[in-house]
């Protein structure tokens, strides 16, 4: 068939979503690159929230991160652009178990934007930099003639260091471990789908958008001591993409109690209404982490008394049964797969 | 909101109840046992609450052609591609169904080619899209079971503007029943039918079948538990060799059905022998706009020959899976060649579709 092999050299939205179209649009972009790593650092075939760079004889290295912006309304109920790209250049520096300390930026604008809505992002980018404790050091910004570009993206570098010994991965899953979600899934996703034009969905559901600061600050011993095996921020593709990516690099299988996952009920109306599956909808403040099964319980109440990880819960754990699948007990006791998400379509959700 | 009692239907001790008494049947009966359904939404049900892996290997439950989008004939969707490719008229249908492929290209694709198609959530915003446009003719391709056809019946019968007109590709589930009834490879001891036809049909035209037949069937709601309990009532009715229809989901169906939309239907509509994709020819298996309303319909406003048309593509066993007679993951083409995101057949496309729900939530077979 013709029109298939036309539509198969065409990039889709789905291949932004977070599922398995994005890995294949990702490995097409980087399969030719000459040094894809420093040393024995991290590089970009891990595929994880960032990099490391090791210095040499230091205890410590930098992790650097980096992140585009796209999120449509720029304004949605719960945060913006601004606010946005710090917590998720922050988030995933914090996830690979680093202190950031530093962000650079690049603004590029539609022609005809106005100063009064650029100074509001700005405005929340420096006061959430303000409130990381980290500080801005460069940035670059470039104007788009009308109608070649959306009103406004950004594009963030995220700068952090830690620990060599720190080792927090995707492929660090060992098997008993169990899985802790640190809050209710699908806010963000949910609640921006629910206040775009057109939908007349009116809910007082807001972004989960935060900082997990304080979740790595309390953790401290924890991380330091690799108690914790593995940690990430579901964003695109939701929990399912992650705890699919998580099995596949760690060869595990993962097993989900739906009834432990906490979720709030708009978002299961909301997606219900809308025929998408929460499982798959980005989070912007919630960590997933996979941890040592003997100081489970500790974490989780450390998390559960923090306030961006109050609704947190042990969701499952880590077998050696079915590698590379996450398996779900469903609310009834049934058992299904969590496949990985194939790309909902519903772009510029981050 | 959730209504009082409601509850009970996704409760986990109530399925481990149904369950056991499921599996105490299973074993009197000593004989394997095949159920089918002819829903997607209950398709749906089943897959995402994982109830296959609870019950015993004895019983099957199979999945029926329960997805409009699926059964709608090829040459159907021909005619609309044929007819959007004309300057003057603009295609508005359900939002799955352009995605459909046919025996070319699909809507969708002639959409991207610059046709003016547009996802349409009622035939009311059709309508609306038709006194807009007062100098295009704006087409509805109507699809769908008893259930959507009400609204569109509702339409016709409100004298819409002239540029406005239907193609009705309707098709009537208790006549599909018969079909597959009468398949005798299949052997099926039992049907869940979906309650939302119901709601609008009532109980008669399954309670015709179920006797002419002697085939125990429910009507059954689309909660976890709904659909267990209905599974429950027919093994329960093989045991005691009843063959009656019995009603799951009272708290919605009245046994008499809606008496409005029924009016609105055969004012209307009129049943007619219709193809269903990859099926065949169902006799009354569908609906036709009566000649009173010809005015609204598109074949008798437009000679289109659809001359050679193409159901099933080459490796497809979409036919197959659609009567229960193959699972999706016994296709050679699932989850290769065929995916939701470039569906080969038609079962790939919707979320109703026994392929794209199997590509979801199975691998193979279902987990242990």
């Amino acid at each position: 068939m013709s029109s298939q092999k036309e539509s198969s050299n065409i990039i889709r939205l789905a291949h932004g979503a977070g599922g398995f179209l994005q890995e294949e649009l990702i490995n097409f972009i980087i399969k030719d690159i000459a040094i894809k790593k420093i040393s024995n650092g991290i590089g970009v075939e891990e595929l994880d929230d960032g990099a490391t760079i090791p210095l040499k004889d230091y205890n410590q290295e930098i992790v650097i991160t980096t992140d585009g912006h796209t999120v449509y309304p720029i304004f949605f109920p719960g945060g913006d652009l601004g606010s946005l790209s710090v917590c998720g250049t922050v988030n995933d520096l914090l996830m690979m178990g680093a202190e950031p300390i530093a962000i650079t930026s690049v603004i590029i604008i539609e022609e005809g934007f106005k100063f009064d809505t650029l100074e509001k992002i700005i405005h929340s980018f420096n006061l959430k930099a303000k409130e990381a404790n980290i500080a801005i050091i460069a940035g670059d910004t470039k104007v788009m003639p009308n109608g070649s570009l959306n009103e406004i993206i950004m594009a963030t570098t995220g700068i952090g260091i830690k620990d060599k010994q720190i080792k927090i991965l995707d492929n660090g899953l060992k098997i008993g471990d169990k899985i802790i979600i640190t809050g209710s899934i699908g806010d963000h996703g949910t609640a921006l789908m629910a206040s775009r034009e057109g939908l007349n969905i009116s809910t007082d559901l807001k972004s989960d958008l935060g900082f997990l600061l304080e979740i790595n600050n309390i953790l401290g011993f924890e991380i330091k001591n690799n108690y914790i095996h593995a940690m990430k921020d579901p964003t695109r593709g939701g929990i399912a993409g992650n705890l699919n990516d998580w099995a596949k690099k760690s060869n595990v299988g993962i097993y989900i109690e739906e009834e432990k996952i906490p979720i709030k009920k708009q978002v299961t109306a909301i997606c219900d209404m809308l025929g998408l599956d929460p499982y798959n909808i980005a989070s912007e403040g919630r960590a997933l982490l996979s941890v040592d099964p003997q100081f489970a319980e500790v974490i989780l109440k450390k998390i559960k008394s923090t306030q961006i990880g109050k609704g947190a819960e042990i969701i499952g754990e880590v077998k050696s049964e079915n590698p590379k699948q996450v398996l779900l007990k469903t609310i009834v006791g049934g058992t299904r797969f969590i496949d990985m998400p194939l790309g909902e379509l519903i772009p510029r959700i981050c | 909101m959730e209504i009082p009692g409601t509850e009970l239907l996704k409760s986990k001790i109530f399925t481990e109840k149904i369950v056991k008494s499921i599996n105490r049947i299973i074993k009197d009966l000593n004989t394997p046992i095949k159920i089918m359904h002819v829903c997607g939404t209950h398709e749906h049900t089943i897959s995402k609450y994982g109830l296959r892996s609870l019950l015993p290997k004895e019983l099957e439950v199979l999945s029926g052609p329960g997805c409009p989008v699926c059964v709608c004939p090829a040459a159907d969707i021909d005619k609309a591609i044929e007819l959007g490719k004309r300057d003057d008229t603009i295609i508005t249908t359900f939002g799955d169904m352009i995605r459909v492929p046919a025996t070319n290209i699909s809507l969708a694709e002639l959409k991207a080619k610059g046709g003016d198609i547009r996802i349409v959530y009622s035939p009311h915003d059709a309508i609306k899209i038709a006194k807009e446009n007062p100098e295009k003719e704006v087409i509805f391709f109507a699809i769908g079971f008893e259930t959507t056809v009400p609204l569109i019946g509702y339409e016709i019968q409100s004298k819409p503007p002239s540029n406005f007109s239907v193609i009705c590709a309707h098709k009537l589930i208790p006549a599909a029943l018969e079909l597959l009834i009468s398949q005798s490879q299949l052997k099926i001891d039992g049907f869940i039918s979906p309650g939302h036809v119901s709601t609008i049909i009532g109980l008669k035209p399954f309670k015709l079948f179920s006797d002419a037949y002697r085939v125990p069937n429910v009507i059954a709601g689309f909660e976890p538990n709904d659909v267990l309990v209905a599974i429950l009532m027919l093994l329960k009715q093989k045991k005691e060799k009843r063959y009656e229809t019995l009603n799951e989901y009272s708290r919605v169906v009245k046994p008499e059905g809606n008496k409005k939309a029924q009016e609105i239907i055969s004012n209307v509509f009129e049943s007619i022998s219709s193809p269903w994709r990859g099926i065949g020819r169902i006799l009354d298996g569908g609906l036709k706009i009566k000649k009173e309303y010809a005015e609204y319909d598109t074949d008798k406003k437009f000679d289109i020959d659809i001359e050679k048309s193409q159901d099933i593509p080459p490796g497809c066993s979409c036919h197959l899976v659609m009567i229960g007679k193959l699972y999706p993951y016994e296709c050679k083409l699932f989850r290769k060649e065929c995916t939701p995101i470039n569906p080969i057949g038609p079962c790939m496309v919707s979320m109703e579709g026994t392929c794209s729900i199997y590509f979801k939530y199975y691998k193979e077979e279902y987990p242990k």
